[in-house]
């Protein structure tokens, strides 16, 4: 039997370093929006279908139950985007020592906490 | 077993790249539309129905939905691999994955194109 063959880690007892969190954020993120892509084609489906559709899908998409659906499903997004261009700006060689990475991750979580507040300032607002 | 689990485009530099140029495609596509409900207020259905009537738009607003299937199945695939171990159980997620993908697919084109 080989003895070097790959461990699998067991990843629940790691203390995860800040990029990392804001790395596996980034992929449940992405989770949700491939989830929401379901809610998202209904209300374009419905949107485009008659007025009344229209109307009643953005009633239900703004007040009470939908309202908070729109608001995570905008949040994951505005989430995703800002830590895919982290990603992007990366991939360019910035942003891959200790120091810059950490601030990059911050970037990522300020930047897009701001987005994710005037998301809910635009469904509820 | 030494078998190598290929892909989406049975390459992991090809992944990358199409990640990537899908990413950019959704980004523009997202400040477009959000752009576009922002800058028209009071939005109402003839208007949107006709800014979906535009063939510019439901090329990009197509392109925009490839780009999420190719990027999600991309994306699901790599997770599915980083975290279910059973292979039974991962074969049937990403079965799932590409399920799904397919209908929203279909159901999208239908959608923009069945106008």
């Amino acid at each position: 039997m080989n003895e070097n063959r790959p461990v699998n880690l067991d990843l629940s007892k790691f203390s995860f370093p800040f990029p990392a969190l804001v790395s596996i954020t980034h992929r449940i993120a992405g989770v949700i929006l491939f989830v929401g892509t379901i809610f998202l084609l209904c209300a374009l489906q419905d949107s485009l279908e008659s007025a009344e559709s229209f109307a009643a899908i953005k009633n239900s998409m703004t007040t009470g139950f939908g309202s908070f659906i729109t608001w995570g499903l905008l949040s994951a997004l505005a989430y995703h985007f800002v830590a895919g261009i982290k990603h992007l700006v990366m991939d360019l060689g910035i942003g891959e020592e200790l120091k810059s990475a950490q601030i990059a991750a911050s970037l990522v979580v300020i930047i897009s906490g701001v987005l994710i507040v005037l998301a809910g300032v635009w469904v509820w607002a | 077993m030494g078998v190598s689990i290929t892909n989406f485009s049975r390459s992991g530099l090809s992944d990358w790249l199409i990640q990537r140029f899908t990413a950019v495609v959704m980004a523009l596509y997202t400040v477009f539309i959000v752009g576009y409900i922002l800058s028209t207020p009071g939005l109402d259905y003839s208007q949107w129905k006709e800014f979906f009537e535009c063939t510019g738009v439901r090329i990009f607003t197509l392109l925009a939905l490839i780009s999420v299937v190719a990027h999600a199945w991309i994306g699901m695939w790599i997770i599915s691999t980083d975290y279910i171990k059973p292979a039974v159980l991962r074969f049937a997620f990403q079965a799932t994955c590409f399920l799904t993908m397919f209908v929203f697919l279909v159901w999208g084109i239908d959608i923009i194109w069945g106008l």
